[in-house]
């Protein structure tokens, strides 16, 4: 009788979501009458998020499992640039600005360039992905992402041969993000060059049919459902190819607890907790976590040979 | 005024202000996206402030000079417990649901949890022995040396709390701060009791008393 039941209708339907999304500009509104000269001088600064994203298209990366609700995923977040409990993102990200924003794809390629959220969006035709998204804290959502396969936006740069990992960075201004803690700034991450080029590595850029949310990584993040979420790294602004293994956020700060690759392995405990099973948000019982989240089919042969026990 | 019986039901009445914030919450359906995980959280954080609060009562007594607060500090004790036991029933009623078996392993392994539960275990007899009666049958003394216990209960909580944030310790470090500093200053105070005294002597024997001069 505690537990919040997720509706069972589907998102688009939902009343209380427009109610929710009203509560909010109308709570904006306050700071925003104080704001309101600065943003009159520079519209196009204003956040995209919220608005709905065109012409997306159904995908076959798609998981036929109850969705988790608009407001679920846009008010439990961990991102933390703004702030280390999971309802502060909502409430420190709203005014951050994702507009105008550009993502710099450089490194080992031959036509390294910058590309604009705008020329982000026409690249390719949107999809609609529903997947498994699991938190290395044990806590599992589904969610319907917009965006399509990073390999697209790779190809355009046209990697070389001296391109074996993709290194991502996390747009970081204090002045933006005073209440980020924790870790070290700017957010960084890193695949393999034959991960990122999985077509379920996902550049995503919208969720439920409209452009992330700030909090969710506006405007532009990844999403790699067979690894622990923090591997989905958030509000991208660099993008390079490199040679060697870069560097990742939360394994510099404890490599012993978060490895390189971090693929959701229910055999592999963290150190301080049992990565066997995970609580669905909305769900009373724990499940049983899938290996690679149940994307093993997809993506067990990127690990082929492997130890991932040694390779966490 | 502390010596008024009403300031004693404005402690209990004000000691329930979390757990009753809890309930409206979850009455609103306000529990976040993850209401275990909340509860979980909640009632942790208030274990461990009445824990630190606990711990205060005897340092504030001395240097504010209101040895009255002593009236209150069984309360805050229990109500410690109280927030304690919410919390181990979370996690083994609402996280665990009664798995003993996963329970045990989590115990085991787990180094974050076997430390809450040192600390949960460390409380069990001082509420049992929290009343006169006990101390009566126990002898000041006794009683006294039992409840320190709460020394390291207050320790094990820091510690529990430290052992389980991914990266941000800046709660836990300033709860151990706060309970190094309230330890020390009763180290200071034994320290400075067993230095050798030519003439000033302690009374012999311990009055009305256990509960008043403990350091």
């Amino acid at each position: 009788m505690l537990i919040k039941k997720p509706a069972d209708i589907r998102y688009s339907e939902i009343t209380p979501k427009s109610i929710y999304m009203n509560r909010r500009n109308f709570m904006a509104g306050v700071p925003a009458a104080f704001l309101g000269a600065r943003e009159l001088l520079s519209p196009s600064a204003r956040a995209l998020a919220g608005t709905k994203l065109p012409n997306v298209q159904k995908s076959k990366y798609t998981v036929d499992e109850k969705q988790n609700s608009y407001q679920d995923v846009s008010t439990y977040n961990n991102y933390y640039e703004f702030g280390t409990d999971k309802s502060e993102p909502a409430q420190y990200a709203k005014n951050f600005k994702t507009a105008p924003w550009t993502v710099s794809v450089e490194g080992a390629c031959n036509k390294p360039r910058k590309f604009t959220m705008e020329e982000i969006l026409a690249l390719a035709p949107l999809e609609e992905r529903v997947y498994r998204h699991r938190c290395v804290e044990a806590w599992s959502i589904v969610v319907p992402w917009v965006g399509y396969s990073l390999s697209t936006l790779l190809n355009k740069v046209e990697p070389t041969s001296k391109a074996s990992y993709v290194a991502f960075e996390t747009y970081y201004d204090r002045k933006q993000m005073p209440h980020a803690a924790g870790l070290q700034f700017p957010y960084v991450e890193g695949l393999r060059m034959d991960e990122a080029m999985h077509p379920l590595a996902l550049l995503c850029m919208g969720m439920f049919g409209e452009a992330l949310p700030p909090q969710d990584g506006a405007p532009v993040r990844m999403i790699l459902p067979w690894k622990y979420g923090f591997k989905s790294i958030k509000s991208i602004v660099k993008i390079r190819l490199v040679s060697s293994q870069p560097p990742a956020s939360w394994n510099v700060t404890n490599p012993p607890e978060y490895g390189f690759y971090s693929n959701v392995n229910p055999h592999v405990d963290h150190p301080r907790w049992s990565q066997a099973s995970e609580r669905r948000l909305g769900e009373f019982r724990k499940r049983a976590t899938l290996m690679f989240n149940g994307y093993g089919d997809q993506v067990a042969s990127l690990y082929s040979g492997m130890d991932l026990k040694k390779n966490y | 005024m502390l010596k008024q019986r009403w300031t004693k039901v404005l402690v209990f009445v004000a000691s329930l202000v979390p757990i009753f914030w809890l309930c409206w919450r979850a009455w609103n359906q306000n529990l976040t996206a993850n209401p275990i995980e909340f509860i979980t959280r909640y009632t942790g954080d208030w274990t461990i402030r009445f824990l630190v609060l606990t711990l205060a009562v005897t340092p504030l007594r001395k240097l504010l000079g209101l040895p009255d607060l002593i009236r209150f500090r069984r309360m805050i004790g229990l109500y410690a417990f109280f927030y304690g036991t919410l919390h181990f029933i979370t996690f083994i009623w609402l996280d665990k649901f009664f798995d003993v078996a996963d329970m045990l392993k989590d115990v085991a392994k787990r180094p974050f949890i076997t430390a809450g539960f040192t600390a949960f275990l460390l409380m069990l007899p001082l509420a049992v022995t929290s009343t006169a009666g006990w101390i009566r049958r126990m002898g000041g003394k006794r009683w006294q040396l039992l409840h320190r216990l709460v020394y390291f209960s207050g320790i094990a909580g820091v510690v529990h709390y430290y052992w389980l944030v991914k990266s941000d310790i800046r709660l836990p470090a300033m709860y151990g701060a706060l309970v190094g500093v309230l330890l020390v200053y009763r180290a200071a105070i034994w320290a400075m009791k067993r230095k050798p005294r030519v003439v000033a002597q302690r009374p012999a024997t311990i009055s009305t008393g256990a509960l008043r001069d403990n350091p």
